[in-house]
This record gives structure tokens, sequence and C-alpha cells, in this order.
């Protein structure tokens, strides 16, 4: 017997015994999952300006930078916040709108760099598929603007576009929303990397990157 | 009991109890992330709901793992990953080591995993020469010190920042280093970034397997579990069988709850989720091996089934007053805590740990916490009445002066008229040990370790019971 059939076999032998002393639970065919209650609250009733003003008081506590712009200000936003960091050379993924790229800048495609490649760039230029107000939350997949998950993780700066109509209130919205690309590979990123493994303080950067920036842009 | 006495909780205790540094750091720690904890937790306003819905959703995989197991294995499988099943932790190891034989790993990268310390992981590749390096920065910490974890979310919570310096000092080769956080947060990248590049192997746990899209789940803050899932070419997750969700909605549910529960966030740093292999992105090779050493007999019990709902949080940790005296150490076991009190005895059969089941005062604090509502202290009663039984079992068990003493009391409180006798042979009996102060300071034999670290009032000259009588006839 193969260890698969050793495990089966227990769990069903063993849940049976259970059964005999404890009476049956709802089967699973007859609709067990309506017995599951889920009376938790899955929507916030917000104003738009209300959820962008929750989403980065929330990515301020968690240390994440927060720049406004408006649809067509982008490329501006963009340049502001590496320049303000002395960054030139920023890698970005295959997909990303060509629009959101200033000049004077140096944007290489780097989906396909292996992690030695990405450490010699400064920092990183992404889309996310959508964002969280209530924890702060990002979400970005393996996708045309997102690119591979690596992309996002070895470069120490991690600039990222988020647009008013990405923004959900809470984490059900937004697994709602992810369900239709709930295969692709998905990172949620709350604030830069951090640990508070010694004495409890939360120092940032770890190993991810160590400055993240969402650049707001409110249509 | 088979165990020897020198592992049993109270032995433990009073050893660990000895360094007060340790206490020191353990109450600090565990004092911050309840305080953030129950800010955040406020922050929720359907926390209770969560709770009940996160209760549900566990107790419902239990009752029908079988067939949510089968569903994610062919979901997984599916999209291109490869599913192991492994009876016991012999069987894990094996499994894993033909794997990085096959691909001649010799180090590999690993992500903190509870269920990987359970079968021994490191030990059993260190034997076949194949080095396993933490990533985590507290594992980095035990690991580099040979020492234990102490705790499920922050497990080198006993060390503080000077000892640490002076380890990694030393460990890292480094001439000099100072000692803040963000010092020694520095040096850990440092030493780490090469590893993650060059491993060509990943192992670890998962928090989540979704049953429906075949998806692992892994929930951290510092990055290094990024690094492991997406650098290395191959990639081992290990879960145990009990960690599957049915659907992927259902992790809406426990990404509010474990976070604020483990960390005190509204959202930990970084959640991965990923699907069989992705071309392009992450490793192109996948396994995940499903353990089950000792899980699947747990079911067996109706009361006691609730341990398997555990989501790791560590909540009941940080409000048990035994935990926050004795730190983990004293538990003797890879699960710590009230939430290690039920499920240690019950993984080794009441074999080991027979003796955790007794480390609580049952307040009732973990159960108020508990993100999934397991009932710690009801199972805790249940388990304490199974170690008795096991007692009763063997012949010097039920000779025993507990066993005849219990029964002997058995038998006085189901009578009145036998209870006013042993208080009155009771009366006769304490004399000669109540002292000038009035209390009996030292009781004999099997009494006295009540009498150990206080002084125990005697019986009244007049009982309850007589002065209501006497005060019910004479109004």
């Amino acid at each position: 017997m193969t260890a698969r059939d050793t495990i089966l076999r227990s769990i069903q032998e063993n849940l049976r015994a259970a059964e005999r002393l404890a009476g049956p639970g709802p089967g699973p065919g007859s609709g067990g999952d309506d017995l599951i209650s889920r009376l938790y609250r899955e929507a916030a009733p917000r104003t738009p300006a209300d959820r962008l003003a929750l989403f980065e008081h929330n990515l301020r506590d968690y240390e994440a930078g927060v720049a406004y712009a408006s649809p067509n200000t982008i490329a501006e936003a963009v340049a502001c916040s590496l320049a303000a960091r002395s960054l030139t050379r920023i890698a970005i993924p295959g997909g990303l709108p060509a629009e959101w790229l200033p000049s004077g800048f140096l944007f290489e495609p780097a989906d396909d760099c292996d992690p030695t490649a990405l450490e010699t760039f400064q920092g990183v230029l992404t889309a996310c598929t959508l964002a969280i107000a209530e924890t702060g939350t990002i979400v970005l997949q393996s996708a045309p603007g997102q690119g591979p998950r690596r992309l996002s993780l070895v470069p120490d700066y991690h600039l990222c576009v988020v647009f008013d109509r990405q923004i959900v209130d809470t984490v059900p919205e937004a697994f709602v929303r992810l369900a239709a690309s709930a295969t692709l590979p998905t990172t949620f990123i709350s604030g830069p990397s951090a640990t508070s493994d010694i004495e409890m303080t939360r120092v940032r950067g770890v190993h991810g990157p160590r400055t993240l920036e969402i650049i707001l842009a409110k249509s | 009991m088979t165990e020897p006495r020198s592992a049993d909780f109270p032995h433990a205790a009073r050893e660990v109890l000895q360094d007060s540094q340790l206490r020191r750091n353990v109450a600090h720690a565990t004092d911050v992330i309840r305080n953030k904890r129950d800010r955040v937790v406020a922050e929720c306003s359907s926390w209770q709901d969560l709770r009940d819905a996160g209760s549900a959703i566990r107790q419902h995989v239990l009752r029908h793992l079988d067939q949510y197991l089968l569903q994610f294995e062919s979901a997984c499988t599916q999209a291109g990953g490869q599913v192991h099943w492994a009876a016991d932790a012999a069987d894990a190891n094996r499994i894993l080591l033909d794997l990085l034989v096959r691909h001649n790993a010799r180090e590999i990268v690993k992500i903190k995993s509870m269920t990987t310390e359970e079968i021994g992981l490191n030990r059993s590749l260190a034997a076949h020469g194949i080095a396993a390096v933490e990533t985590d920065l507290a594992e980095l910490i035990i690991q580099l010190g040979r020492d234990q974890p102490s705790h499920i979310v922050v497990p080198a919570l006993h060390k503080n920042r000077r000892q640490i310096r002076d380890l990694f000092q030393r460990e890292m080769h480094l001439d000099s280093l100072g000692d803040t956080a963000e010092d020694l947060t520095a040096a850990a990248r440092q030493y780490l970034r090469q590893k993650f590049f060059s491993a060509s192997v990943a192992v670890s746990g998962a928090n989540f397997l979704i049953a429906e899209t075949g998806s692992v789940v892994i929930v951290e803050s510092e990055g290094n579990g990024r690094m492991c899932l997406t650098l290395p070419r191959v990639l081992v997750s290990i879960a145990g069988i009990e960690k599957v969700i049915p659907r992927y909605r259902d992790l809406d549910v426990f990404l509010q709850t474990l976070p604020r529960s483990a960390t005190g966030e509204r959202m930990n740093p970084y959640n991965s989720i990923w699907t069989g292999v992705h071309s392009g992105d992450g490793p192109q090779e996948f396994h995940v091996i499903l353990l089950d050493n000792g899980r699947s007999r747990i079911l067996r019990d109706p009361e006691a089934q609730q341990t398997l709902k555990c989501i790791r949080c560590g909540a009941c940790q940080n409000v048990c007053p035994v935990y926050r005296q004795t730190g983990g150490h004293a538990y003797r076991s890879v699960y710590a805590g009230p939430i290690g009190a039920i499920l240690t005895p019950q993984l080794h059969r009441l074999q080991e740990g027979a003796s955790l089941p007794y480390a609580s005062s049952l307040c009732g604090a973990c159960y108020e916490v508990c993100p999934v509502k397991i009932d710690i202290p009801e199972v805790l009663i249940h388990l304490r009445g199974q170690v008795v039984r096991k007692q009763q079992a063997t012949l010097t068990g039920k000779l025993g002066a507990w066993n005849l003493g219990m029964q002997l009391a058995a038998q006085i409180f189901v009578s009145g008229d036998r209870l006013a006798l042993a208080e009155t042979l009771g009366r006769l009996g304490q004399r000669p040990f109540v002292r000038s102060s009035g209390f009996i300071e030292r009781l004999p034999f099997m009494f006295s370790g009540w009498t150990r670290f206080r002084d125990l009032a005697p019986l009244p000259a007049e009982s309850f019971r007589e002065w209501w009588a006497k005060r019910s006839t004479t109004p």
C-alpha cells in the first residue's frame, strides 16, 4: 500500500470513528459550504475620496511613500520620484505603458534578467493588478506591466503606479476581483520588506526592496 | 509515563525560570505583539464574524479532509506541480532527500516552517552532508546559535540585541558590527543574498493549500520567503495534511485574521500565492509533500479534533499566563504554549508531552483570541482525562497513591455524610501539621507539592455545612 493510500484510508477510518462517537456532520455534496456562516463584512460604503484617503493613510503607516498624479501626468510623477533619490537605471516589465516613462532616465525591459543582473538595477517600476484600502496593500501578478515575481523583489527600490479605480475597500472585495486570475503567481505587498524579529523593533527592508513608493493616479 | 522526568513540563519550567534574561525578553515580546494585535483587531468591525467563518471553514475541511486533499492533488498536478504523500517524518525526509540527490544539491535555502522543524529536516539533511540554510532572520539567529525556537511567530524572542550582535560577529566572521536592529538586519541581508542567488533548491512550509485551484500560500514579512519561492530552480513545499482550505475566496477570511493575530498587522508585508509552475516566473520544478505524521489519527477524537483547525498564528502563546512566564523551551516540543499543550501530546499519542495538558491555569484567554475558535481549555481538560485513564490502565498507576486518593475523594464527594466524616477526620489528622502561625507550612509525601510555595489554611473548626445547619435551626 502506498503512503497515499495509507493516509487517505486513515483519514476515512478515523472520521468514521469520530462520527460514530459524535453523530454525522454535514456532507460536502449536500450544500456543505452553505453551512459556513459568512456574516463578516464584505464591502464598506466609502466615498471614492475616503477610500483614497484611507489607502494613503495605511500606506504611510507601513512606511511606504505616496505621490499623486493624474492619468496623463504619470511620467512627471515618475521623474520626480526617481530624481529625488538620484536613481537613473530602472528595470521595467514588458507591457508597461510607454507614456509612463519620462526621458532622461534609463528604463530597461528586464523580464528575462536573472537575479544577478536584476541586482545591478537601482530600482524597478511596475503597475499592479489592484490595491486594498483597508490594509494598505498592492497586489501584483505575473502579467504584462507587472512582470515576473523576481522583478519587484531583487532591486532595492520599487515604484508602483496605482489607479484610483484599481483600489477596493476590503480584502473580500479584492478576492472577488482576483478570482478570474487566481492561478497567476500573485504577491500581496503591504509596505516595504520588514522584520520585528530583533527585540520586536520593526526594521525596514530585510530582503525585499527597502523602499516602496506608490504613485496614485487620480482620474 | 514513558518520557524521562527531566522532560516533563514542571521540571523543564523550573529550569528555564532561573533565566531572568529570557523571562524579560519573553515578557517584552509578548506584550508588544499583544498590544499591536488588540489595536488592529479593534479596527476590524466584524472580528467575531470572521472568527466564526474561519472556524466553520476549518471544521468543514476536517470533516471532508480526504476529498479536499484529493481535489488539491488533482488541481496542483494539472498546473504542473508534483504531489507526494508522507505518512510520517521519515517518509517526508526520504522523499526530500531523493529529490535533493537527484538535483545534486549540497546546500538549500529554507523558509521558516514549523512542519520542517517537526520532522527534524535539518538534522536529517545534515546526516547526508546537505546544509539547510535558514533564511528567516529569527531562524538564522537560532541556527547560527545552535539554539531552539521559543515561539511560533518570533522564534528568537528570547535573544536580545547584544546577544545577537555577538553571535553574528562570531559566525559571519565580521570585524565589527553595531548592535542596533538596523545593523543586525543589514548584516543578515548581506550574508544571505548570495545564498539566495546561488541555491538551486528551496524548501518551504505552507500556510494554506487551496483545494479548488491547487495553489499554495505563504505569508511572511521579510522577503526571504519570496526569494526562496521565486529564485531557485526547484521548490519543495512541505505541508501538514490539515493545511488545505476549500476555495480561493476562503483566503479572504484568513488573510484578515492571520496577520492581525500573528504579528498585529493589518496585513503582513508579503503574501505569496502560486499554482504549480509558471513559465518564465519562479521555479520550473515544484513539489508538494503532504505530511500526516499523526494528524489523521487526531481526527478520531470528536472533542480533540478541533486542534487541527489551527492556522499557527501564535496568538494563544502571547496571552497565556503560563507561556508568558516560561517561554517556549519549557514545553520541550516544536509546538509550545496552549496550542502546543494540546497538539504535542496528540501527535505523539500521549507517549510524549503527557505533562503538557497540565501546563495551564485554564483561564480561557487562549480561546478568546483564537482566530479559528479552538476551545483549547476544553481540549486540555479532555486530554487530562485521557492521561489519567492511561495511567489507570497500568498496575502501578492503578495502585498508585494519586489514583487511590482520587478514587477515595470521588467516593467521599458523592455524599454529604461521607464528606462530614472526612472533615472530622481531617481536622484530627491535620493537628500535627498546623504551626503557631495558624497555617500548615509543610505537608509530607504526595501533598508536599502543595505547600512548597505557599502556606495552606487548615480546615476550620466548623465547616460551612455545620454553620448553616446551626443557623437554620436557631433563627
